[in-house]
């Protein structure tokens, strides 16, 4: 969107404000993420800036939260839980999640927008609901407050991601290719694992990339479902914030912060993938 | 096997070709269902299942016939606009279970129950419990009013008649700030306990307030990232995916340390002499708090939608109406803004549904006037223990989601959903 030569005085006036209204909208987006990770190095526990810090002063950092967060026992746990849950969660409904799309992307598929309706479920209804549903359930079927309890439960609001992001890879799929292998003389499982399963890997990447994000970022479940022998990240992170607030919580969240940057940067690639394998290119 | 004389076409083992398609057809229908099947039944087990329990919670009124079994059988025949007090036989039934009652020490669940439809039974159950325990015979309805004359009133008994059915709407009731009188006619709760309707109007037009800044914060942004090379709205579209991406807890802390009154934003303001070191704003703990943290973290979810349906209007369309002697303004009101209307559908239903269910960030920002619904409803389940009512709050939220939900099927179309 260039500003044409002929212009009006009140049009470029206009098309720079515009530009700086987007400019502080961006930044409204992206300044608290930043905000945290100078304070991060806070040598006071405060979450503010000190004089030491604005005058740069190196007496005024320190990375002791940091150390904090990595000696600490019960961070350590949180950490090895998060993972724990976040990779099982992530498995079932990868493989639960990518099943159901490939029946449901299937032509001969019956009542197929009721099924999907309520396999997205997990996705539409307020966390609350869900969560309070699982506490009373999952404590009546004896799995509350144990590991496998939070991970199924992170494993349903998990498969909608999935289900979606291989349903949308499944819409470009030619459906010939599989019937091809099998004239070819392949059987359905060498047809899936040859032919189908790389053409939709990027969609079950991305969707399991969403399914772990999930689980990994989830806190109203696992502060209902579990108790403290599984309390993750979050959780950790949500008792800090209302009862002591430290700077290591300021730490830990400037690491959660490189983790998105890195799922952000796997995302991109898979996409960039995805359109060159489909011979689209990025003009 | 006869031979065929008739015209049908048969295949190769000599099933007419007709039933033999049928048969395929059959066959791969139920291929493609035993491959939902796995995450159908997961889904309705783990997810789906749960919550309709714990909704039947919001009628479930049994705790009064399981503890009171012999008083909630013996009352049926009392009929209450006729005599004043049930006959010595419901009086007897009602010792025999409050004994038991009182040895199980289930008796403590009845009287919070009726304590919810009527304050003070919890205490005159608990007091009863102590005093039946040493009843060992007639006249037990004399006994009874002697240790509480509430025995001798009829209200006390017409609730436990009401409440003594399998079912009640009671919580339901009570949930819209409303209760059954005596007389079970629909009244409304007394002022100070009148909190839900407030709760589910603020809860509606702060997510509404919620809902607008994001489209307003959204418009102008989608709108420069549709129109940019791709080159350069790929590197800005960072910016609003990185949000996306981040944990919501990352982003929640991040506000309060700009909004705290001794955070960043203060000490800017302070340093800056726009206030005074007293003077410092309560930006958090409250609406304000709330609303903020929440547009920041709604925002990409405006955004996304929004974009991807700018991205598919043609550019010519603004120039053919600028050719056509259009104002840009003009050109812009009135021919580019409606092309996208189904984004802004989309995009403010998503955020209005994520909003009015929204737990974490109110817990944590809203301090006591910036909660929604949801607080209400953690607070029921964990701390003051009425579940029935969590669950009719609940069951009311989830209506409510569910019926925005449909419109943005109607807009959108679940199968065109996308993410990132």
């Amino acid at each position: 969107m260039p500003l044409p030569i002929y212009a009006s005085p009140l049009e470029r006036a206009w098309h720079y404000t515009y530009r700086v209204i987007c400019a502080v909208i961006f930044v409204f987006l992206i300044g608290p993420i930043f905000v945290i990770i100078p304070l991060s190095f806070n040598e006071l526990p405060y979450f503010t800036f000190t004089p030491e810090m604005l005058s740069l002063d190196p007496a005024g950092y320190s990375t002791k939260w940091y150390r904090e967060f990595f000696t600490e026992a019960s961070w350590q746990d949180a950490v090895w839980n998060s993972l724990v849950i976040a990779v099982f969660a992530t498995l079932i409904s990868t493989v639960l999640g990518t099943l159901a799309a490939l029946g449901l992307s299937r032509s001969e598929m019956p009542f197929k927008t009721a099924f999907m309706a309520l396999l997205i479920s997990p996705m539409i209804v307020p966390l609350i609901i869900s969560a309070t549903g699982m506490y009373f359930f999952y404590a009546l079927i004896g799995i509350s407050s144990t590991h496998l309890g939070v991970i199924l439960a992170h494993a349903a609001l998990g498969t909608p991601f999935v289900l979606i992001t291989v349903t949308a890879t499944l819409a470009g799929f030619d459906h010939s290719l599989p019937q091809v292998a099998a004239t070819l003389g392949a059987n359905p499982v060498q047809t899936f694992f040859k032919v189908t399963m790389p053409l939709i890997l990027p969609g079950v990447v991305s969707g399991a990339l969403f399914a772990f994000i999930t689980s990994f970022d989830e806190v109203v479940v696992v502060l209902f479902v579990g108790s403290v022998e599984q309390r993750t990240i979050p959780w950790k992170m949500f008792s800090g914030i209302r009862e002591e607030i430290r700077p290591t919580i300021l730490a830990v969240a400037t690491l959660l912060v490189c983790v998105s940057i890195l799922l952000l940067t796997t995302l991109e690639l898979l996409r960039r993938r995805g359109e060159r394998l489909r011979g689209v290119r990025a003009s | 096997m006869p031979t065929p004389t008739d015209d049908v076409m048969r295949t190769a083992d000599g099933t007419p070709l007709k039933i033999s398609l049928q048969r395929a057809l059959v066959r791969s229908r139920l291929r493609a269902l035993l491959l939902v099947l796995p995450l159908l039944a997961f889904v309705l087990v783990f997810f789906l299942f749960p919550i309709g329990h714990m909704l039947f919670r919001s009628v479930d009124n049994r705790i009064v016939g399981s503890v009171l079994p012999r008083t909630a059988v013996a009352i049926q025949d009392w009929d209450p606009d006729r005599a004043k007090l049930p006959d010595e036989a419901v009086f007897e039934a009602l010792v025999r279970d409050i004994q038991a009652a009182f040895k199980d020490r289930t008796l403590g669940r009845v009287g919070r129950r009726l304590n919810y439809e009527k304050p003070g039974m919890s205490s005159l159950f608990r007091k009863s419990g102590r005093g039946a325990a040493r009843i060992t015979g007639a006249p037990y309805r004399d006994r009874m009013i002697a240790i509480d004359k509430r025995w001798g009133d009829s209200s006390t008994w017409r609730l436990i008649h009401r409440e003594s059915g399998a079912l009640t709407s009671a919580y339901f009731l009570a949930a819209a700030d409303l209760k059954l009188s005596e007389r079970g006619a629909i009244v409304r709760q007394p002022e100070p306990r009148r909190i839900y309707l407030t709760l589910f109007y603020r809860t509606l037009w702060m997510s509404g307030l919620i809902t607008v800044l994001c489209l307003l914060l959204g418009y102008p942004v989608s709108y420069l990232l549709a129109t940019l090379p791709l080159r350069i709205s790929n590197l800005l579209m960072i910016l609003v995916l990185l949000p996306f991406w981040t944990s919501l807890l990352v982003r929640t802390t991040a506000w309060i340390a700009l909004l705290q009154t001794e955070g960043v934003l203060n000490d800017i303001m302070v340093f800056a002499g726009l206030l005074s070191e007293d003077g410092r704003l309560q930006m958090i703990h409250n609406k304000f708090g709330t609303v903020v943290a929440m547009v920041h973290i709604l925002l990409p979810f405006m955004i996304l939608p929004l974009y991807s349906v700018m991205k598919t209007i043609p550019p010519s369309l603004m120039r053919a109406a600028r050719s056509l002697g259009a104002t840009p303004f003009t050109a812009f009101v009135r021919v580019y803004m409606p092309n996208t209307v189904a984004g802004v559908g989309a995009g403010c239903i998503m955020v209005f549904i994520l909003s009015i269910g929204y737990y974490i960030t109110p817990a944590l920002v809203g301090g006591r006037t910036g909660t929604f619904i949801s607080n209400f409803i953690a607070l029921h389940v964990g701390e003051t223990l009425n579940w029935g009512l969590a669950a009719a709050l609940g069951a009311l939220l989830l209506g409510l989601v569910l019926a925005l939900y449909l419109i943005y099927d109607r807009i959108v179309g679940v199968d065109n959903m996308k993410l990132g």
